[in-house]
This record gives structure tokens, sequence and C-alpha cells, in this order.
């Protein structure tokens, strides 16, 4: 991959979790990856081999649990956001997170999707009303809800509140969505629009997606990561990932037949 | 089929017990309303409730029970108490689930629990021993009154510091049940960590803090003996803080010996009594409320 295509480098990753007796379990084996601009990208691989760990390393996120450890680079652009003097937070603004539950702030539409931009120091009125209506538009909400702005968040159906909290995330207006698992608790209905959007996102953003369901990395990835119990074994493009698998773990991952699981 | 028809009966059997078992508390408390209620009788006949509620002048030996120091001094202590304890519980309820090290909190949280455990007796001696002193030598210079330390002010001190544990800890459980979840969605927006206590967590976390505030309201106003050891127990209208004052409860303790040989005074204390249930009645009911309302209104899955 061409160096300006990248967003996202990891280098070195290894991430541990500690318990409660010191002891280190290690979760994530030195991970290397280049993570390119601009399209959709899936880690895929069984459960509990890291998936979600290394989606919010790239936020961050680890800081707030005191008993993960990381170490390694993570470099978003030319900024290696482990070793940085910007804030935290003005990192993490730069990277969206969707999980795999919607939780939307206790308050009603429309302050869900100003909140972000409040945050930020935005109160001019006008101005927040075309980033509601802008983000809305995007996640193909305002016209089912344009009329029911003033009503409270945990009305909306949680296909909804799924895209809702996609339009509060757009509103801070990021380079990277990190996705975990975002359809697994919807609908096929409403699983369909959030894919449809994720297509329609990748043009502008960069996603980063975790998912179960091989079908759907098939469908949507640019790129797709293979990770297994910790480690990366194959990353690549998702023609090849999934027409000409390399390694004897991945074929068997992709048509289903993975021993010890 | 036999055993089948076993399990089943002893299904119902249980059922039943616990029927009678809630019965038996429902009965317990409107029996104990009843008689409140029939025995404040021979007062509310003789005066009405008005002129026992806002007479000042309380002289049992002149027939005269004016329940309106106790009453101003009830609500001042306990208002007092709520508006130092409040601020300063919560925000060292956030301290202790937001910022400190895991390995610190659990044993400041045990010990929490010890402090709301301890007997209020034992808050009352200390008082006498520090607060006293503090508030006659420190406080009342600072305000250039003249106290004995004994006083309205010295209650509210103790009574905060009662007040204290139960706030912070059910306001520490509430935030820790928060969903991980929840604080990286935020935290993912470019919220700062105050800013995401200040806008999420408080609002999350709100009915369960309400109830700690309920809960520690409830403490404050029906606290008998660490308040009638510091207060001064004296039944006038106060002037300001540092005057001894006297509360609702204190007034039946303080009396208590005598209580029993005049029918008249124990008539008037009886409907003390009352008073107190009925506020405390008054406020859960009305707090039970306020808390769904916010339950619903700050819902977040």
């Amino acid at each position: 991959m061409p160096k300006k295509e990248i967003e996202i480098r990891i280098r070195n990753l290894n991430i541990y979790s500690i318990n409660k007796k010191q002891k280190y379990s290690h979760i994530l084996k030195d991970v290397s990856l280049d993570i390119p601009k601009n399209r959709l990208t899936s880690i895929i691989g069984p459960s509990g081999c890291g998936k979600t760990t290394l989606l919010k390393s790239i936020n961050r996120l680890h800081d707030i649990q005191e008993n993960i450890r990381v170490e390694g680079q993570i470099f978003i652009g030319d900024e290696d956001i482990y070793n940085t003097r910007r804030q935290v937070n003005e990192l993490r603004r730069k990277v969206g997170l969707i999980a795999q539950r919607p939780y939307p702030l206790p308050a009603n539409i429309y302050d869900n999707v100003a909140f972000g931009p409040r945050l930020h120091g935005k109160r001019k009125k006008s101005e927040l009303d075309d980033i509601v209506e802008s983000c809305l538009k995007r996640t193909y909400l305002w016209e089912e809800i344009k009329d029911r702005l003033k009503e409270p968040a945990v009305a909306l159906s949680i296909g909804q509140q799924q895209r809702l909290c996609i339009a509060r995330a757009l509103a801070v207006e990021p380079e990277v969505i990190l996705c975990d698992e975002i359809t697994s608790a919807l609908d096929p209905i409403s699983s369909e629009k959030i894919e449809s959007l994720l297509l329609a996102l990748r043009q502008d953003y960069t996603i980063v997606m975790v998912s179960h369901v091989l079908r759907q990395a098939r469908r949507l990835s640019d790129y797709v990561v293979f990770l297994y119990f910790g480690e990366v074994v194959e990353a690549g493009s998702a023609k090849e990932f999934f027409e000409f698998p390399r390694d004897q773990r991945t074929k068997n991952y992709i048509s289903g037949i993975m021993p010890g699981l | 089929m036999k055993q089948q028809k076993a399990r089943s009966n002893l299904d119902k059997t249980i059922k039943y017990i616990m029927v009678i078992i809630i019965l038996a508390v429902f009965i317990f408390f409107a029996a104990l309303f009843i008689m409140l209620l029939q025995r404040s009788q021979l007062i509310l006949s003789r005066y009405p409730v008005w002129e026992l509620l806002f007479s000042s002048e309380w002289d049992p030996n002149k027939g005269l029970y004016g329940f309106l120091p106790a009453v101003t001094g009830t609500f001042f202590v306990t208002v007092f108490s709520l508006m130092i304890a409040v601020p300063i519980s919560i925000l060292s309820a956030v301290y202790i689930s937001e910022y400190m090290p895991s390995a610190v909190k659990s044993y400041f949280q045990a010990f929490i629990d010890v402090l709301a455990g301890v007997p209020s007796v034992v808050f009352g001696l200390c008082a006498l021993l520090v607060l006293v002193p503090f508030t006659r030598d420190v406080m009342g210079p600072l305000f250039g009154v003249n106290t004995t330390g004994m006083c309205v002010f010295t209650a509210a001190l103790v009574l905060a510091a009662m007040v204290f544990p139960v706030i912070i800890s059910l306001t520490v459980e509430s935030l820790s049940i928060l969903p991980i979840g929840l604080r990286e969605q935020f935290l993912s927006l470019g919220a700062t960590k105050w800013q995401l206590i200040e806008t999420v967590l408080f609002r999350a976390a709100g009915p369960g803090i309400i109830s700690g505030i309920i809960l520690g309201f409830g403490r404050a106003f029906g606290e008998t003996m660490a308040v009638v050891m510091v207060i001064g127990n004296k039944n006038i209208l106060i002037p300001s803080v540092f005057s001894p004052g006297q509360t609702l409860p204190g007034l039946i303790v303080g009396s208590f010996s005598e209580m029993m040989s005049v029918p008249e005074h124990q008539s008037a204390l009886i409907f003390v009594s009352l008073i107190l249930f009925i506020i405390v009645l008054f406020f859960n009911i009305l707090a039970n409320i306020i808390k769904n309302k916010l339950k619903s209104r700050w819902r977040y899955e």
C-alpha cells in the first residue's frame, strides 16, 4: 500500500490484561497493521480473539480501565496517539465509536446530535441546527424523524437509535469511525439500512469494523484483517482474502471448519 | 406425578406465607398510624391544630403547647445539614467512583459503610468533644457572635457528618453500575472526564443519587440522640444558627420521663410523633414520584 493511502499504522501493538492476582494475559500479540484511508476495513475472527480490544486501542479507550496495559505504537496520520502532547479527548474526537448497542443520551433527539458540537464549544443555534439536519440526513433519519426532534431519543426504535448514534458521531467531524458489531442487536431490515449507510460513509471516512458475520464482512469490506488468538493471521484486500486465502487457518475459518471452536 | 404435586403445593404454600408477611407489615404500619392518631385526639380536642403548630409558647405546666420552635428548629437543622452534606458527598462519591484507583477504592467503600453503621450516640459524643468547642472558639468569633457552641449550627454539622456515608454510598453505587459502553460512547465524542460526568453520568445515575439524598434526609430529619446532645435543647424560636434550639424528636426525648404523668402532655408528645410520621411518609412518597419521573426522563437505554 502506498504510504499516502494509509490512515492508521499499528506497530508492534501488545495488549495485556492484568487480573486481580497481578497475572498478565496477553490479549494482542505484536500486532502490526496498515489501515487504508477512506476505506472500510473489517476485523474478523472467532470470539475472544481480541477484535474489540484492537478496535478500542485505536481510540485509547483502554485508558479508562486500569487492568489493561497497552504497549506499542498507533499512528493516525503522522501522530503516534500513545505518545503525543495532545489531550486524549482531542484525539478521541477524531475517532468515533459506534458500539454494539446504542446508548442515546438521556435527552431528546436534537440534543443527542448537538451534544458533541456543544462539548466543543459550538453554541450558535443556527449552526447547531445545520449540523443536526445534515447529520440526520447523512444517516437517512431526517425524513423519518424531522418532526419529532424534541422527543426523547429512547422513544426511537433500536435501529433508529443506532443510526442516531452514528449521526451523533458524525457531528463532531471525525476522520475515523470504529464500529463494534454494530448490527448484532438489530433486526435484518435495520441491519440492511446500517450496512448501506456504511457503504455510503466509507467514501469520506476511514471505517474500521468488527464483525462476527462473515457474509457481512464480505459484502462491505475493502480490506480484511483476520485475528486469531491475538495474532494477525492474514490481512489484505477483501477480494484476495476471501477468494485466495493464503494461510490454512484463514481457509478453515472462512469455510467454517475451525478446530477447537 | 406425585412429586409434581408436592412441588406445586410447596410453591403455593411459600407464596401464601409471603403474602401473610407482607400483609402483617402493612397492618403494622396502619396500626401505628391509627394508634398515633387516636392518642393525639386529646390534645387536638382541646387546642386547634394551627394553634399547636404556629404558637411559639411551650410550657406544659401552664398548658401551653406551641410546637413552632421545634418545627422550625427541625427544619433548619435538617436543611442546613443537607446543604452541607449534599454537595460534599456527591463530589466525594464522584472521586471514589471515577478517579480513585480500584486497589484503594474497595477499602474506602468498606470504610464508608462502617461509618454509616456507627451508632449516633458515638457521633454525638465526638461532636460534644470536638465540634462544640470548635463552634464556640472558632466559628463564633469568626462570625462575631457569642455562642456556647451548643447550637443549631453544631447540630447541623453533626448531622451532615452522619448523612455523608449514606449519600456517598448510594451515589457511588449508582455511578458504578453504569455500563462501560455508555462512558466509551461519550468519551469517543471527545468529552473530557468531567464533561462526561457532568453531562452524562449525573443524569444516568440521577435517580440513584436522588434516592441517596432522600435517605440522607430521612436520617437527618429523624435523628434524635446526636442532635439532643449538642443542640442545647432550648425551646425558643432561634434568632440565629448559633443559638441553642430544639427539634421535634428532641422534644419527645426531653420530656420523655415526665410525659407519662400528665395525659395532656403525653398526648401532645404523641402528636409530635404523628407529625414526624406524616412528614416522613409525605417525603418518601414525593421522593418516589420524583425518582420515577427522572427515571423515565433520564433513561439511557
